[in-house]
């Protein structure tokens, strides 16, 4: 068999693990509250983490990031869908670079 | 008997069409994301010497980006497996902790294929939308998310290694943006609601600048920055704001009144 897809499925037996060992282990309810609220908070903490402050180099420019960035906010505490949110993240950013490459 | 049971599964499966169909909608955004990612990725990917079917398998198989961008170094320099393997444990360790959260949302009885479905789509974004639905959720919502992202991921995977110059490089970088943009809508529409989210997002958000940008902290893996901050904040919060759960018994409307005041409380202290 070819190396690279050798490395590939090991990659996968991996990450699949990684993946459904929690969703097959933990069968029922949790009751210890705070291993509840724990993992009640986990989304939020998680996708902070990911978003900020690596959105700020998402882009080749910062000033395209950062627009982006704060167009996104501003959409979404406007209770924009999450289409709009992440079309309006692209073109502000992709605005923002075409016209500051022409500065 | 008989009828009423055929009734009660026709309706049930009308349910989850109707559920699979919100997730593919809802999965657009992450589509497009990932079909720009993936186009980069799959630029690197042919730069490292590999075919696009090859980009193409690695990329249905494993749908992450930051292990898949990994693995490139390691399979040009000929790694062993166990470097890989171990690679990809600490990289995507923080699946565990999405995965432990996704198994309080979905009903307790869900059957073992059930849970094996939905395991191969627990991704950063896929994850982030299937938490954000109302208890319990259905599967047939996140195999409609899983579906559409996967084809974009793997689509965009395909042709970036056949092509880089189809799409200028500023416009694939800037759909990146599209998850990025996806993860503050889904975390900011619940901190207008809830103070304690918004300053958990705060917090969250400053910690992981502090690993990022400070002298010793800043060598820590990206993967690993993530781990920590979740671990640390949830712990935090979980401690001094425990979540009580939003299905609190009708009688108990006194006792629900009592934990919003001493949140709100809390959270002054917090913020100060």
């Amino acid at each position: 068999m070819n190396r690279t897809i050798a490395y590939i499925f090991v990659m996968a037996a991996v990450i699949y693990s990684i993946r459904a060992l929690p969703l097959v282990l933990i069968r029922g309810e949790i009751k210890n509250p705070f291993i509840r609220s724990f993992l009640h908070y986990v989304p939020y903490v998680t996708l902070s983490a990911l978003t900020f402050p690596s959105i700020l180099t998402a882009t080749d420019t910062v000033p395209g990031s950062v627009v982006g960035f704060i167009t996104a906010v501003v959409m979404s505490l406007w209770n924009k869908s999450l289409l709009m949110v992440a079309v309006g993240a692209c073109l502000s950013a992709y605005i923002t670079e075409l016209i500051v490459s022409f500065l | 008997m008989i009828p009423l049971m055929e009734k009660n599964n026709h309706k049930k499966s009308n349910n989850s069409m109707k559920e699979f169909r919100e997730g593919l909608r809802d999965g657009i955004p992450i589509c497009l994301g990932y079909a720009a990612v993936c186009f980069a990725f799959g630029i690197s990917a042919s730069d490292a010497g590999l075919r696009p079917y090859e980009t193409a398998l690695m990329s249905v198989m494993n749908l992450t980006s930051t292990g898949q961008f990994a693995a490139l170094p390691l399979i040009t320099t000929g790694a062993t497996f166990m470097e890989m393997a171990a690679m990809q444990l600490i990289i995507n360790l923080r699946y565990v902790l999405m995965s432990c959260a996704l198994t309080q949302n979905i009903r307790p009885e869900t059957s073992i294929p059930r849970r094996l479905s939905i395991a191969y789509g627990v991704t950063d974004e896929i994850f982030a939308l299937s938490v954000s639905r109302k208890y319990p959720l259905n599967p047939a919502y996140t195999y409609g998310l899983v579906l559409i992202s996967a084809f974009g991921w793997t689509a965009g995977g395909f042709f970036g290694t056949f092509a880089g110059d189809i799409l200028p490089h500023r416009l694939t970088s800037c759909l990146g943006l599209a998850i990025y943009g996806m993860f503050l809508k889904i975390i900011l529409s619940d901190a207008r609601e809830s103070r304690v989210v918004s300053v958990i997002i705060m917090a969250s958000m400053g910690m992981s600048c502090l690993f990022t940008y400070s002298p010793v902290l800043k060598s820590i893996s990206p993967g690993f920055r993530v781990i920590i901050v979740t671990l640390a904040v949830s712990a935090v919060a979980s401690l001094i704001v425990p979540y009580k759960g939003d299905d609190t018994p009708a009688g108990d409307s006194s006792d629900t009144h009592e934990n919003i005041n001493i949140k709100d409380d809390t959270d002054e202290a917090l913020s100060k």
